[in-house]
């Protein structure tokens, strides 16, 4: 099992009643309310948790990327990918993932990445993202060629890291005169790809025809259930069979020293649930184009109150009941974990530890008691169910860098 | 004023689309250019103009029941397409008439046969940057608020959708809206070229704008009168962006007294 540290890099330090007085804390909500004092400290506070994750024996250290909002720091998932390869020495820098359709040059995506990829000696997994819909907003790029841009950027990417320069691309969205970067990824035949998700069924099927693993975003774990079996069938479609090795599941898991403290600090995660991406107007999260148009109709009843979001999460306390947050004492979430491993069987995990207002030093706290006592557990755990990571498995990155597909059925006369 | 109006609906093929079309009423042919919200059956304006003109009332592609194209890019492109729909129709001198967003597109066929529309009916136009203000972002407002911008008097509003306007509605403004955003999403709403290319258009043509729109600023009026120095310009005060939803019979009024000198 492959398993990765996780913060949304909260920029904790605004006035939470600004927030609720404005009625939104992301796209709209004045950056006047953002204070660099104190986001050049929490800048530094990340830092130091991914220096402990490793020391403590994560895997992985997973980034993401968002825009306009107090919930993420990240402006820029390579920004921080570059400063791990750096500062790390062991652990995979996971980004999930760079959001590809706000790009207007996804070859300098490529070369950035390839840049990642050799300054870490070969740690970059790199996943990709469509973008949540405000960040569309936040930079501009139309919502209704999202998904278009999304598989084309994608293509052009894979195409720049693998394949001889120079060469012209003429898509329908990115047009480049000569693709030819002196900046090639050290991993062959590249960088593992990794697809990050939540509620669309159409990027788990397009992540399945590559061979990708698919990353369950904090589901539920029917959700998540409902995901490998929809991945799974197009995988057997596409001639693999999938397995562990091809689910990962990221998951809120605190750990204090008492199961009291746990759970006060857990309810820190809620901070940023209000939507998707914080307390956001569904107007913004889901512009119109951006979902697939059976969703159509669920959202825009939604937008206006006569429905519920159809990412709604429950109250704090069916979120650990229903294990969606694990939180307590090391032994507590040792026996929820080995609960929820043995209902998904992932090979790939993410313990998204810290968020909100947790102290630095709970959640240093947090880093330190999931290296000793956690992740043992949990490998132990995986053992015995046999979920293995990919690299475990190793499986080829990708559909096209198959060796062992089976024939797909000929079609019917 | 009349209240409904008896269209008579086909499908007509265009561009390799099925555009839906609605006709009624007698006299010089007008076509209606709908708005970025589509249209809604049956307007109080639609039926008094149909005693005048034969209206003549396709859903732009992609809008309302007519196929989406894929491949379109642009409001140009939209504008083409309602130009080979008049060829196929045999109207290509229809006078035209366009509602905000559909006043862009009628200024863009316009400009691409400027000797054709016997008139060209503009109101409260997009498709000019104004010089103060912006065009209203839809992408930062629901769907209902939007819509309501576009009306001075709230009660005009309530009056044709309802005070709380049913799901299929936002249905439909959503689907439209996708489309806006397929082809007008930057530069929002507005064409950097037009402005340079109205120049030529020999149609007499009536600029009329709400005097309290808040989708398009009365600022961008200027910006159309520089572009289009011959066009006569009205303002009907108390009203919004949806002139011809707000106040009809001022619109049919100015529309008919307009067509009638042109």
């Amino acid at each position: 099992m492959h398993i990765m540290y996780f913060t949304e890099q909260p920029m904790s330090a605004y006035p939470a009643e600004e927030g609720l007085k404005f009625g939104a804390t992301a796209l709209m909500f004045p950056n006047t309310h953002f204070d660099p004092v104190a986001g050049s400290r929490l800048y530094n506070e990340f830092i130091e948790q991914y220096k402990l994750a490793e020391a403590v024996g994560f895997d992985g250290i997973m980034l993401n990327e968002h825009h306009n909002a107090p919930f993420c720091m990240q402006a820029k998932a390579n920004i921080f990918a570059s400063i791990l390869a750096a500062i790390t020495e062991r652990v995979k820098i996971v980004i999930l993932g760079n959001p590809l359709p706000l790009s207007e040059n996804p070859v300098r995506i490529a070369e950035e990445l390839a840049m990642i990829d050799m300054i870490s000696k070969g740690r970059l997994v790199s996943g990709f993202v469509r973008g949540g819909g405000q960040e569309q907003l936040a930079t501009g790029v139309n919502p209704a060629y999202n998904r278009e841009r999304f598989e084309e950027a994608h293509d052009l990417i894979t195409r720049t890291w693998t394949q001889p320069g120079p060469f012209r691309f003429e898509g329908n969205h990115y047009h480049n005169r000569v693709v030819n970067p002196w900046a090639v990824p050290l991993q062959k035949p590249h960088p593992r790809i990794w697809i990050p998700g939540v509620i669309s069924k159409e990027t788990v099927i397009w992540a399945a025809r590559h061979r990708y693993p698919y990353i369950a975003l904090n589901t539920t774990v029917e959700q998540t259930n409902r995901i490998w079996e929809l991945y799974d069938r197009t995988a057997e479609e596409v001639g693999f069979t999938s397995g562990p090795e091809y689910h990962g599941y990221l998951k809120q898991v605190h750990v204090a020293e008492t199961d009291e403290k746990a759970i006060e600090n857990a309810r820190q995660f809620t901070w940023m649930q209000g939507e998707f991406t914080g307390l956001a107007h569904p107007v913004w999260s889901t512009p119109s184009g951006y979902s697939s148009p059976e969703q159509r109709r669920g959202f825009v009843e939604f937008s206006i109150g006569r429905g519920s979001s159809p990412r709604r999460r429950p109250s704090f306390e069916e979120q650990i009941r229903d294990n969606m947050i694990i939180a307590g004492k090391p032994e507590t979430v040792i026996a929820k974990l080995r609960q929820v491993m043995e209902q998904t069987r992932p090979g790939i995990m993410s313990l998204w530890a810290n968020d909100g207002f947790i102290s630095q030093q709970d959640s240093l706290t947090c880093i330190r008691l999931l290296g000793q006592e956690v992740l043992p557990a949990m490998r132990e755990a995986a053992k015995e169910l046999d979920l293995k990571s990919p690299f475990e498995a190793e499986t080829p990155v990708s559909l096209e860098f198959s060796q062992d597909l089976r024939p797909r059925p000929a079609a019917a006369e | 004023m009349a209240e409904t109006i008896a269209w008579q609906e086909s499908l007509v093929p265009v561009a390799g689309l099925q555009l839906r079309l609605r006709r009624a009423g007698k006299g010089p042919p007008l076509l209606v250019l709908h708005r970025d919200t589509g249209t809604l059956e049956q307007l109080p304006a639609y039926a008094e103009l149909a005693r005048h003109f034969e209206l003549l009332l396709p859903e732009h592609p992609g809008y309302g029941q007519s196929e989406r194209p894929t491949w379109m890019r642009s409001t140009r492109d939209l504008a083409m397409v309602h130009r080979w729909l008049l060829a196929e129709l045999g109207l290509p001198k229809a006078a035209l008439l366009g509602l905000g967003f559909g006043g862009w597109i009628a200024a863009e066929m316009a400009s691409m046969a400027p000797l054709d529309p016997a008139q060209l009916i503009l109101v409260g136009p997009m498709g000019i940057r104004p010089p103060e203000g912006v065009i209203l972002d839809q992408a930062l407002v629901s769907h209902i608020d939007y819509a309501r911008a576009g009306f001075h008097d709230q009660a005009a509003f309530d009056a044709l959708y309802g005070a709380d306007p049913s799901t299929d509605q936002l249905v439909e403004w959503d689907i439209c809206r996708e489309m806006n955003y397929r082809i007008a999403w930057k530069p929002y709403m507005h064409s950097l070229t037009l402005p340079h290319l109205l120049g030529g258009v020999r149609a007499p043509t009536l600029l009329l704008w709400g005097a309290e729109d808040r989708v398009v600023p009365l600022a961008a009026a200027e910006r159309w009168r520089q572009a289009m120095p011959r066009a006569q310009g009205e303002t009907v005060a108390g009203c919004g962006h949806c002139v011809e939803m707000e106040k009809p019979a001022e619109l049919v009024r100015l529309v008919t007294t307009f067509a009638q000198r042109g």
